[in-house]
């Protein structure tokens, strides 16, 4: 085999540089800035810094630094993965990006249908953001998932995606998609709205509970094994022994487990109502009638 | 007499949370029969598997939508709701 230039090396260690060095900064950051607090305690984003506007001033919160450092970790990730693309001989990176493409295409064309050929890379970003947020809690950062407002804006992005679909077919088709059944127009309209709130309620609450349990098991194991070692003298006594390792067994699920499900999830809910919006036969219907006048 | 009052307003709290959660049972059962109805399909066309999974999901993830509103009320009623309370209370107070 031929060996690899030192440009291809180098920007390879520029690449897991990327995907690694924004996480550890994280790190440092919530270390450095994290108040010293008594035992463990469930709370909201910590506010690192508040930037002074002119109507109101805006709280840069832990959840936006952490989303970034997942913008750019994934963008590392991408180009890492995507490094040294060739016809013959792959590697195995370009293997496993080749399989998750062709998953990621045969998924969109399976749900989604001929007509958003061009999804499959919104879809790809939405599944890795998601995931990475998610994942993230595994290094002991927040993850920007359990804050609502970083979900709900994606789940106002999509929003604005269904209404867009939905106008394909004119304004006309816009008022008349609401009035399937007449008299049940109402209730189609406060269900239209309720899509967004449901999509960031979902993926929001079932991230958030995990972490919550997750500190609830902790503080309870913190209070057993003073309870069952408290006799050990000095440091054996006070130090929580049984908080090492069984918090772990339950993060399996509630961070690896449904972080990842809830991506899989939000993806296939945006490609359903992305692709319900859309009334194919009425839009190909218009479009033939402009064609012949 | 502001004791008492900060009592009311904690144990109200953690009452509306427990009630709140009541809301669990819904989705409890639907997911329950969902995943029963796969299993029975999955035991009829095992080579159905892949997408009567997946479909699954769809619907778990749905059905467990109205329990999620629930606990994000109840997590709003335990860690955000009293100290808003009290505040207010201290303001009308003083």
């Amino acid at each position: 085999m031929k060996r690899k230039s030192l440009g291809f090396i180098l920007a390879d260690t520029l690449y897991i540089a990327m995907m690694t060095l924004p996480v550890l900064a994280g790190l440092i950051l919530k270390i450095l800035t994290k108040p010293a607090s008594e035992g463990i305690s469930v709370t909201g984003a910590q506010i690192y810094f508040t930037l002074p506007l002119p109507i109101q001033s805006l709280p840069v919160t832990e959840s936006q630094i952490n989303s970034l450092i997942v913008m750019i970790t994934a963008l590392g990730i991408c180009l890492f993965l995507t490094h040294g693309l060739k016809t013959r001989n792959i590697s195995r990176r370009q293997h496993l990006v080749e399989w998750a493409v062709e998953k990621v295409d045969a998924m969109t064309l399976d749900s989604m249908g001929e007509y958003f050929k061009g999804f499959p890379p919104f879809i790809m970003s939405i599944l890795l953001l998601s995931a990475l947020s998610s994942l993230l809690s595994l290094f002991g950062l927040y993850p920007p998932t359990s804050d609502i407002n970083i979900v709900a804006g994606w789940a106002i992005l999509v929003f604005a995606l269904i209404t867009y679909y939905k106008f394909k077919c004119g304004p006309l088709g816009y008022v008349k998609s609401f009035c399937d059944p007449p008299l049940l127009a109402p209730l189609n309209v406060i269900s239209e709205v309720a899509t967004p709130i449901s999509m960031a309620f979902r993926h929001y609450g079932n991230v958030l509970s995990g972490s919550v349990i997750g500190v609830l098991i902790a503080t309870g194991l913190q209070g057993l094994s003073k309870i069952v070692l408290g006799w050990l003298p000095g440091f054996f006594g006070e130090f929580p022994f049984l908080q090492i390792g069984l918090p772990a067994v339950l993060s399996i699920y509630f961070d690896v487990f449904s972080g990842c499900l809830q991506a899989y999830i939000f993806a296939m809910l945006t490609m359903m109502y992305v692709s319900g919006a859309f009334n194919a036969d009425e839009y190909f219907a218009r479009k033939n009638k402009k064609i012949k006048n | 007499m502001l004791e008492l009052a900060i009592g009311i307003i904690l144990g109200g709290c953690a009452l509306g949370a427990g009630c709140a959660m009541i809301a669990g049972i819904g989705p409890g059962i639907g997911e329950g029969n969902a995943v029963a109805k796969a299993c029975e399909a999955i035991g009829r066309q095992p080579e159905s598997k892949g997408a009567v999974t997946s479909t699954m999901l769809m619907g778990c993830a749905i059905a467990e939508t109205t329990g999620l509103y629930a606990l994000v009320i109840a997590i709003l009623l335990i860690f955000v709701a009293p100290n808003m309370l009290v505040n207010i209370l201290l303001r009308a107070i003083a």
